[in-house]
């Protein structure tokens, strides 16, 4: 992981004029660097340092007036309570458990067919799916509301979960079935064909064997795609029509069109849709980077 | 994430392992075809409902009025005509153009190349120091929240109240009057491609440092040792082995770009007027405010097209990939 680093450290120059022109180099990268993680840091500092402050000071003052600083709780409860936002946080829940096992089951069992299974057609198939992984979800939009205002009145599925659910679910598969398979082939081909000369059936081996030590990856995926949904606002806006039922990331969106000035209700609401995405990421920042990075590096 | 459509992120990418590692696996001699129907039912089944039938259905609606979603009245490539005669879409009338489409353009050039060269300096940069997987994690941090939630951050940044936003108060400190960052028609793309860089450079910085790490060290020596500096070492030797991974990751961007929705409808709502819209805002807006099922789908159908030769290069690239 180090070998470039060392590679470097390794070459000091000899001559006290080239150490001062190194030393003035490192000066330079240790400035760059803090410069960078300022810019980085203090757009999302500022905007949490003011979801604690009252509303009356973040309209007198700025949040760097760490002189005068009060804090206050107040925004929080206000926003969770007054503004609905407690119900949108369980909503985005109902939304985002759903939306992530569904795609997980179902992607695991069409890789598991695609890497280990013989049937006819299988490569080509499988290339449809890659070539469906370009598909924007926006040709999904008016077929999809149409079609179930025509097909399936009764079930009113934009007016329950139901199309979110669906539409998250099958918009994953192409990504979740290539990343899954791309590791389900993988594994030692040995160890499939002991399991078939034993008389496992696939069933038995999906389950017991391939499941078992692909765990690793699963939940690789199982983060992305879980971050995926709770950060999703457009396919909310499109697949969920009753307003009780509303996600976070849309309850901000139109908190922020009525309210576009109110900063104390903005910048709590803002981390409160934040907060799980965050405990996620630095807790489990190995299993997160390898999600997002899946298949980008060999 | 932060940029929404950032699942593609890694869609397109695919493994190296190609198809003849799959069909080296000896699988039993005929189908199983009880088991193979139960593997791949439910997967086939969404992928029809939702992905392939509703693309036929949105690129016939294309050719149609549309009205209320259902076919009522042939016309032709009509819609496609008002699209790109369409001021708001595609206006090459003016210097600079301006348009939705143009704006997607506007972002294609700053933000892929932007993002790209900042995560390159601060990847080859950040290794030559103890705090790289600190100052890599923060960089890395906007990629884990929403959009709607960058949107916030820097709407408060941005904004014109000097006593809010941080930025005009800078200004305020060296005297310069506050500027509208989002209210400005000529500033607004601008102050958007920098919040998208600012929430994507730490996806290419994690991307490429992996890539600039998988160069031996003894290479990057011999060479110093042969008195290459450290321009050349960068520009000859870094650059030349990372290219790969560059692509790649510039395909992502393009594809983030082409799907762009997420940050401009919360940050701007496609203005001031419709100076801030991009094609994905455009297809909503049309479908879902304006009501126009057939003119919507007409832009989804340009968004396709946009995506097809990323489609044929990945599925190209997929079959390659098997022969070697």
């Amino acid at each position: 992981m180090t070998v470039l680093a060392e590679g470097m450290a390794g070459s000091r120059p000899r001559t006290p004029a080239g150490r001062a022109v190194a030393a003035l180099n490192r000066t330079a990268i240790h400035v760059f660097l803090a410069l960078i993680g300022l810019v980085w840091l203090v757009p999302t500092l500022g905007l949490f340092v003011t979801s604690f402050r009252p509303r009356a000071d973040i309209q007198s003052t700025g949040w760097w007036d760490i002189v005068n600083l009060h804090l206050t709780l107040e925004n929080y409860s206000q926003v969770l309570q007054a503004q609905g936002m407690l119900q949108a946080f369980l909503n985005t829940i109902f939304i985002t458990v759903p939306s992530t096992l569904l795609p997980l089951a179902i992607c695991a069992m069409a890789a598991y067919a695609f890497s280990w299974m013989r049937f006819p057609f299988r490569d080509s198939l499988f290339l449809i799916v890659v070539g469906l992984l370009m598909v924007p979800v926006q040709v999904a939009f008016i077929p999809v509301l149409t079609g179930m205002r025509e097909l399936l009145p009764d079930l009113q599925l934009t007016r329950n979960y139901g199309a979110i659910w669906l539409a998250h679910t099958a918009f994953a598969l192409p990504f979740g079935i290539f990343l899954l398979r791309n590791f389900f082939i993988t594994l030692p081909p040995d160890m499939i064909e002991a399991a078939r000369i034993d008389g496992a059936s696939d069933v038995n081996i999906f389950r017991n064997i391939v499941v078992p030590v692909s765990v690793p990856a699963i939940a690789a995926y199982g983060i992305f795609q879980f971050l995926w949904v709770w950060n999703d606002l457009l396919m909310a806006l499109v697949f969920v029509q009753d307003s009780t039922k509303y996600p976070m990331t849309r309850a901000i969106q139109s908190l922020l069109s009525q309210y576009g000035t109110e900063w104390h209700l903005l910048a709590a609401g803002a981390f409160l849709l934040m907060v799980v995405p965050l405990i996620v990421f630095f807790s489990l920042q190995r299993y997160f980077v390898q999600g997002l990075l899946a298949g980008s590096i060999k | 994430m932060g940029l929404a459509p950032t699942p593609v992120a890694t869609r397109e990418i695919p493994a190296r392992a190609g198809l003849e590692a799959a069909r080296r696996a000896r699988g039993p001699e005929s189908p199983k075809w009880g088991a193979t129907i139960l593997f791949l039912a439910p997967a086939g089944v969404l992928l029809l409902v939702f992905l392939i039938y509703p693309a036929l259905y949105t690129v016939l609606l294309s050719f149609n009025r549309g009205r209320n979603g259902i076919f009522n009245e042939w016309v032709g490539l009509d819609n496609y005509a008002r699209l790109f005669s369409d001021a708001d879409f595609l206006n090459f009338s003016t210097f600079p153009p301006s348009g939705a489409l143009w704006n997607n353009v506007l972002w294609l050039v700053f933000y892929v190349s932007i993002v790209i060269f900042l995560g390159l300096i601060i990847a080859v940069v950040a290794a030559r120091v103890r705090y790289e997987a600190l100052l890599k994690a923060i960089v890395f941090v906007p990629m884990a929240i929403a959009a709607t939630a960058l949107a916030v951050i820097w709407k408060f940044v941005y904004s014109p109240d000097a006593n809010i936003g941080l930025l005009n108060a800078i200004l305020g400190g060296i005297g310069v009057a506050p500027i509208p960052w989002l209210g400005d028609q000529n500033i607004v793309n601008f102050a958007l491609i920098a919040v998208g860089i600012w929430g994507s450079v730490g996806f290419a910085t994690v991307i490429l440092s992996a890539a600039v790490k998988s160069i031996p060290a003894e290479v990057i020596e011999s060479a110093r040792v042969e008195g290459a500096n450290e321009r050349q070492i960068f520009f000859r030797m870094i650059l030349p082995m990372v290219s790969l991974p560059i692509s790649v990751l510039a395909v992502t961007l393009v594809v983030n770009v082409i799907k762009l929705f997420d940050l401009i409808f919360v940050m701007t709502g496609g203005g001031p007027g419709k100076a801030s819209q991009v094609i994905a805002f455009t297809m909503y807006q049309q479908a879902f405010e304006a009501g126009q099922f057939g003119y919507g789908s007409a832009v989804a159908v340009v968004m396709l097209v946009l995506l097809t030769p990323i489609m044929i290069f990945n599925v190209r690239r997929f079959r390659t990939g098997s022969v070697t």
